[in-house]
């Protein structure tokens, strides 16, 4: 049996054997969706109640300006800003004399706690459209017009469609941007996780005296490749148990959809969002977003960008995890030395997310461009742009040099770490400098 | 007897020292051989230089009749090194069949040899023990087993019983007789001189990167013999007469003599017997490998050499 294949499997197994892989790999998808889930349940719960004076000079925000359930507008007497308080409201809202020339008038909101920007936005909509219903009234629509113009208001929703080689395809920034930041994000993430456990790993080999041993049967170079392959190998076991896991909860989440709403979704989609007999008979509210949920869902290219992740997230990992094994190998007992070895390795990983997280938003900045080609920061920058669609965003010509360049990235880094790492696990005592390493890497034979 | 190691004008410089600096000799097949030396004379570099852990700077190795060819050669070389360690939380048994199949041995010769030598060191019940769970003999000794494991033609043993209790090394001693019997090359790299005077055929001895000794332990004492002879009498008369000879020591009634040159222990009997003194014993006394070692490293910069200065 080949060597490095043995050096694998053993680094393989005895991580995935291990009670903490098991874990991790049920525990953190779990985390995950109970992470979103509470935050989203306290973005609705936590949202700030308030009670609204109004001191109106005008007089005709009364029967404009509409409640809702956490913004309650109320016109009492006899209240200022030295008694709302007392009388049981949170804020008081003063609307100055109207004053047609002037374009924006200001509006004063008094409160004892700052107002959050959720609620501030709130009042000064509604302030807004009472305004504007006060205009329209002006100008000689009556009230019974306008209330029945807002009950068969539309809102009109945006469906973004980008060309695509003679063909257009439906887009929708908001899923690129949350696949985009939250596969880079992953990719940041696991870098750090599996590059410090190759770190780890070589550290143990060298303070445990069994590099030398080692050694004398196998090249330094099967060791260290052997590792990182191996891990490599854990880091991505770990993450298609999460897509099982993910794509196994949601389905089994599916279960508990009545099924009548089921089959409108379906027929939602063989009609592509319309219900037959001409609107006749509307799909119900649940099947209409699920229906909406799985469409939006089915606007990204979900092959190109999984084959991409994989590809990023391997190459990225054996770009940095053979400069994390570098710093392993030259590391002594002290552990402190690791960090500050480390510092020059984790700045890019961590500038690189700076730039990613820019990209997410304007994914053709040069800088997102340049960034996304370079091998240092190409794994999480490049997922970024990919979710923005291949070729419309990035060209095929950057994926080409993006993927080349760190495919020659990763086997550079490999094979200058293999010259320090050679000399690196058989030094013990001494600490070695920045200048020795770079001696060890770039010298003959 | 054929040799089975060759070296040929061995040269490994540093940036800071001549570790290893123009060293040749050879290794008889089927012998024990012993490399002596202080710490930082190189050795560890020669050993490694021999197993393929580096490269000569310049010279070759003959290994085995031809040159040494460190990918293919390599499984024929069991080295147990002086800095040695083991994977701490892996069970024994796996420890040693994973080092065994990275000497190239399948999975079943592993299984069966490495059962044999189990039993023979009666460690057959550690197999699911982990590493951590050993004392530091008995983790030498499981060292020990995976080093032999693969029945290599050159076994490389630095420094082999630290830390074994003297049951034990008496047990590992044995054990590298019987494989030197069994024609099996060992290289024994100590600092211990009654080991090597105990096990050793051959010796060389390195210091500051260059051999300043080779040859059989018996050679290597009689080079080094200050014609000293110790003689034991009935009785010490108060005024002895040397003649040939001078008297450097005295302990009760044996006296310790030099003999002088143009002299021989002929010689020196003859007037003893002439002034009629009973002798009870008359022998030979050679020195110490440890006394050889000591006058031959002290007075030079052997313990200074590891700090000398980067841009010597």
């Amino acid at each position: 049996m080949n060597k490095t294949l043995l050096i694998i499997q053993r680094e393989y197994l005895t991580r995935v054997k291990n009670r903490r892989f098991v874990l991790t790999t049920i525990l953190m998808p779990l985390l995950i969706v109970l992470f979103i889930s509470g935050a989203t349940y306290f973005s609705i719960k936590g949202k700030e109640n308030h009670k609204i004076a109004v001191v109106d000079a005008n007089g005709f925000f009364k029967g404009n300006l509409k409640s809702s359930k956490d913004l309650v507008f109320e016109f009492p007497e006899g209240v200022d800003t030295t008694n709302y308080l007392q009388k049981g409201y949170t804020d008081i809202l003063i609307i100055p004399k109207f004053n047609a020339s002037e374009k924006k008038p200001n509006y004063i909101i008094r409160s004892q706690k700052r107002i959050g920007l959720g609620s501030e936005g709130g009042i000064s909509d509604r302030v807004n459209a009472a305004l504007e219903d006060h205009l329209l009234q002006e100008a000689g629509i009556n009230k019974s017009q306008l209330d029945s113009i807002h009950n068969q208001s539309q809102t009109a929703e945006l469906k973004a469609v980008e060309e695509n080689g003679g063909s257009v395809q439906e887009s929708n920034a908001g899923l690129s941007y949350g696949i985009g930041f939250g596969s880079g994000m992953l990719i940041y993430i696991t870098m750090f996780i599996y590059g410090a456990m190759v770190m780890r790993g070589v550290m143990e080999e060298k303070t445990n005296r069994i590099a030398e041993v080692m050694v004398s049967s196998v090249k330094p170079f099967q060791l260290m490749s052997g590792k990182i392959i191996g891990i490599g190998a854990v880091g991505l076991t770990q993450f298609l148990m999460w897509v099982v896991l993910i794509i196994g909860l949601s389905t089994a989440a599916q279960a508990f959809i009545p099924h009548d709403v089921m089959a409108q979704v379906q027929t939602l989609q063989q009609t592509n969002g319309q219900m037959p007999g001409g609107g006749m008979v509307q799909a119900g509210d649940a099947a209409q977003k699920i229906y909406k949920m799985q469409h939006t869902f089915s606007t990204a290219n979900w092959p190109v960008i999984i084959g991409c992740f994989i590809f990023y997230f391997l190459g990225g990992y054996l770009f940095y995890a053979a400069l994390f094994a570098a710093v392993g190998s030259v590391v002594n007992e002290d552990p402190q030395d690791a960090q500050s070895l480390m510092l020059p390795i984790t700045m890019p990983i961590i500038f690189s997310f700076i730039i990613m997280s820019n990209a997410v938003q304007d994914p053709n900045t040069p800088m997102a461009i340049w960034a996304s080609i370079i091998p240092f920061s190409s794994p999480m920058v490049m997922m970024a742009r990919v979710a923005y669609g291949i070729p419309g965003t990035v060209t095929y010509v950057q994926l080409a040099a993006s993927m080349l360049s760190l495919i020659g990235g990763f086997l550079f880094t490999t094979w200058l770490s293999g010259k320090i790492y050679r000399t690196g696990i058989l030094m013990y005592g001494k600490k070695v400098s920045w200048k020795e390493m770079f001696k060890w890497a770039f010298r003959k034979n | 007897m054929s040799q089975i190691l060759q070296l040929q004008n061995l040269k490994k410089y540093y940036a800071t020292q001549k570790a290893v600096d123009d060293i040749s000799f050879s290794i008889e097949q089927g012998s024990i051989f012993g490399l002596l030396g202080p710490n930082g004379a190189g050795k560890t570099t020669l050993l490694r230089m021999i197993t393929g852990i580096f490269f000569p700077d310049s010279g070759h190795i003959q290994f085995d009749g031809k040159e040494f060819d460190p990918m293919n050669d390599i499984i024929k070389i069991g080295y147990m090194p002086e800095e040695r360690g083991l994977y701490k939380k892996m069970k024994i048994g796996d420890q040693a069949l994973y080092l065994a199949q990275l000497k190239g041995l399948s999975k079943s010769e592993a299984m069966s040899k490495i059962k044999f030598w189990f039993k023979r060191l009666e460690m057959e019940s550690w197999w699911n023990k982990k590493v951590e769970d050993l004392s530091k003999g008995m983790s030498q000794k499981l060292q020990f087993v995976t080093t032999v494991l693969h029945e290599p033609k050159l076994i490389i043993l630095d420094e082999p019983f630290s830390g074994l209790d003297p049951v034990n090394a008496n047990l590992i001693k044995d054990e590298i007789y019987g494989l030197a019997q069994r024609g099996s090359t060992i290289i024994f790299s100590t600092h211990r001189m009654e080991q090597v005077e105990e096990i050793c055929d051959h010796i060389v001895l390195v210091n500051l990167g260059k051999k300043i000794l080779d040859g059989t332990v018996q050679d290597v004492k009689q080079q080094f013999k200050e014609n000293k002879f110790a003689v034991k009498l009935a009785e010490i008369p108060a005024q002895i007469n040397p003649q040939g000879f001078e008297i450097t020591d005295q302990k009760a009634n044996e006296l310790t003599i030099r003999i002088k040159e143009g002299f021989s222990g002929n010689d020196v009997l003859r007037s003893l017997l002439n002034a009629n003194l009973t002798i009870e014993a008359f022998h030979e006394i050679l020195p110490s490998l440890n006394e050889i070692f000591i006058g031959l490293v002290e007075g030079t910069k052997a313990t200074t050499r590891a700090f000398q200065p980067l841009n010597d």
